[in-house]
């Protein structure tokens, strides 16, 4: 992965003292409130509930075993000895002091890490495929493009004040989307054109929040050489004209559906036009400079393991299961994709323990070449293991809390940290995770469901990606008391599209019963070889409707 | 009479005068013996009447286009970017454009909301003076402006990203 040079440790170096000096004018009165606002929000620091958040950067994902200690190392001594994997595979922290964050940035800073526009109204980290670099399909690694929109984008001067947030995807899979493009300001679709040059398929608008929208396409192939000049266009374009005057109206896909995505288009085109050829335009020296940082590791030559397994598999039904569906095909001979769920019940989605940091950061050492990925599933990621040390490490992940074994089912659900620790939200949603997954907790019966994207957010601003989930669920706020509302039928993948409210909300307690009548239907209606997803776009809301509401 | 603190910090004061857009029906009010800036579009309209003249300049609103100046930016010897408020980040492109795209050559100032923090990325996008907000303490804009020795990307500054000058 990525490793910094002079400059960027010069640049990390000087953020570090820059947030201290905005920190200190802080908190000594010289900078109003809403004059931190922003600045905190830009070093991903939030005051929240009941103490203030810091959202980490983890740039597409990528985790080095160093950086996982210094993580544990940082919760232990600055924190409560836990933090949270985000939707867009940041770590957060949630109890940290206001004037110890500066020393934390130093800490990170160490690492080669930091906090650096992972929210506020500019653009943030970019994310991609969890499987980039190891899975068959993929065109080209994402990694090095997804690096070099990070460089551009740290510290752009002109698009600091955005009128919001800006969240960039990028996607090089041509047979799945697990990066969720099209629901993202900006999408980029690596493909092929006819002369077999790379370039990107380019959506923009698309995205989840009060007025969830999938991404048009603006532009059909972008050369690659051109990535940086056009995304510079489609973002003074929004910078320019993008409303201000509402919040709720001010996400790029509002501007780009009352202009019409033609006249979009049209608009990017002309500013581009103007600068396609400026010195930004990449090169492919520095295109092969940053693709050298993310080479392939010192794979041995190693031929698939077959017997072994299956005689493992064989002897231990709870290997086979983990095995069925935490483990991925690599793209090499003899090695395996691995995900380590952060699922368990009991257990908040995406949580993990400074001591889980650390064996993660040794299970990386001993098994992944030192490296680790977060996921937008909020789950962890081993990239690179030998098929012949799959047992082994189900052995070791196992008391851990890593192996359970219900990755895309119902109970690996995405789920934001809601109304427990966010300021934001209107409703709790890590008990309602929790309730559901007692309710479900037999994993043949989930395994028999097959896979199902169970997506919870606390409130509209859609953190768990609820309207892009099989089943969503959003919590609202209905005269001060905690309500639920569902909706069927969202997907994140390349046939993305926005789910259907179901009906009124829920209560609380309500809402294990809510998911068990929605999955009965389910289980009635199908025919042999659907998914949950298949069934609903077969028979609609309306059985679902009738049963829940009943 | 403004303090105006320059791109190195150093703080200078001038009379330099932000004549506001009048209300409909009334007529511009250009002061007599000072320098000073009007609206642009007002300049555009009164053209023949204003070109020329050394001591008067023209101020943009964040919602103007940079565009309508064309090929007479040159003429201007002082153009101002207003910043309404100071999370409203059009006056960031506006700068670009005006150096960039339009070539002006002249100063370019920042006024309205400008706040310390803002000040790096405002020199980044061509402003090279500064009329800070009253109330903020003019000694740490020298500080502010220079937090960073390096950058990554291509501005009005610098038309070469790092990428460009890692290579060479």
């Amino acid at each position: 992965m990525y490793v910094y040079d002079e400059h960027d440790r010069q640049i990390a170096k000087e953020r570090v003292a820059q947030f201290r000096d905005q920190t200190e004018r802080a908190l000594a009165g010289e900078l109003a409130e809403e004059e931190f606002l922003p600045l905190r929000l830009q070093n991903g620091l939030y005051v929240q509930r009941l103490a203030p958040m810091l959202r980490i950067c983890v740039p597409y994902g990528m985790l080095r075993a160093e950086q996982l200690r210094r993580l544990a190392r940082i919760t232990r001594d600055y924190d409560k000895g836990y933090a949270h994997v985000t939707t867009r595979t940041n770590i957060q922290l949630n109890w940290p002091r206001i004037e110890d964050v500066p020393d934390i940035l130093a800490e990170l800073a160490e690492v080669e890490m930091h906090a650096n526009q992972t929210s506020g109204n500019c653009i943030r980290n970019t994310t991609t495929d969890q499987f980039s670099g190891v899975q068959k399909d993929e065109i080209a690694d994402p990694r090095p493009y997804c690096e070099l929109i990070r460089q551009w984008s740290t510290f752009h001067p002109e698009f600091a004040f955005l009128p919001r947030k800006f969240k960039i995807a990028m996607n090089a899979s041509e047979n799945t989307d697990r990066a969720a493009i099209q629901v993202h300001d900006i999408g980029l679709q690596m493909l092929r054109n006819d002369q077999g040059e790379l370039g990107f398929r380019v959506h923009a608008g698309g995205g989840l929040g009060r007025t969830p929208m999938v991404g048009p396409v603006i532009r059909e192939f972008l050369p690659e050489l051109d990535l940086l000049t056009y995304l510079e266009a489609i973002v003074r374009v929004y910078n320019r004209y993008g409303r201000r005057d509402n919040k709720f109206k001010a996400r790029i896909k509002i501007l780009v559906k009352a202009l019409s995505p033609a006249t979009f288009s049209e608009m990017v085109e002309a500013e581009w036009a103007h600068i396609k050829d400026s010195p930004t335009r990449l090169t492919h020296d520095e295109i092969r400079r940053i693709q050298g940082y993310f080479t392939e590791p010192a794979y041995e030559a190693l031929s698939d393991v077959t017997d072994a397994l299956s005689q493992q598999r064989f002897e231990h039904k709870e290997f086979d299961r983990w095995l069925t569906h935490n483990v991925h095909e690599h793209k090499k001979p003899g090695y395996a994709i691995v995900t380590l769920t952060l699922k368990r019940t009991g257990t908040p989605p995406g949580d993990v323990t400074d001591r889980q940091l650390e064996q993660i950061a040794d299970l990386a050492d001993e098994y992944s070449f030192g490296e680790a990925r977060a996921t937008h599933e909020q789950n962890v990621v081993l990239a690179d293991v030998r098929q012949d040390r799959l047992f082994e490490l189900w052995q070791s992940i196992t008391p851990m809390g890593f192996a359970t074994a219900n990755l895309n089912t119902l109970t690996d659900m995405i789920c934001c940290p809601g109304g427990d620790y966010c300021a934001l939200a209107n409703a709790k949603s890590i008990p309602v995770a929790d309730a559901i997954q007692r309710r479900f907790d037999d994993l043949d019966y989930l395994y028999d469901l097959g896979p199902i994207d169970l997506n919870i957010s606390g409130c509209m601003n859609a953190c768990g990606h609820h309207h892009v989930g099989h089943i969503g669920v959003l919590g609202v706020d209905k005269k001060g008391a905690e309500f639920y509302q569902v909706s069927l039928g969202g997907s994140s993948q390349n046939d993305a599209n926005i789910g259907k409210i179901l009906g009124p909300s829920f209560a609380q307690d309500d809402m294990p019963d809510v998911i068990a009548k929605i999955i009965d239907v389910f289980v009635e209606k199908r025919t042999e070889e659907e998914t949950f997803l298949d069934t609903y776009r077969r028979v609609g809301l309306d059985p679902f409707k009738e049963r829940v509401y009943a | 009479m403004p303090d105006v603190i320059a791109a190195d910090g150093t703080v200078r004061n001038d009379n330099w005068v932000v004549v506001a857009r009048p209300a409909d029906g009334d007529s511009l009010d250009i002061p007599v013996g000072q320098p000073a800036l009007i609206p642009v579009d007002l300049w555009l309209a009164g053209y023949e009447h204003f070109t020329g003249r050394e001591d008067l300049g023209v101020w943009f609103d964040s919602h103007d286009e940079p565009e309508l100046l064309g090929e007479r930016v040159n003429e201007l010897p002082l153009i101002a970017v207003n910043f309404p408020r100071f999370v409203d980040g059009r006056g960031y492109s506006i700068g670009r454009l005006l150096r960039e795209r339009l070539g002006y050559q002249g100063e370019l100032r920042a006024i309205g909301d400008v706040l310390l923090d803002q000040l790096q990325f405002m020199k980044r996008c061509g402003f090279d003076s500064y009329v800070l907000r009253a109330d903020k303490d003019i000694s740490k804009a020298g500080r502010c402006l220079n937090f960073f020795s390096q950058t990554y990307q291509a501005a009005a500054d610098n038309d070469l990203p790092l990428f460009r000058r890692r290579a060479s």
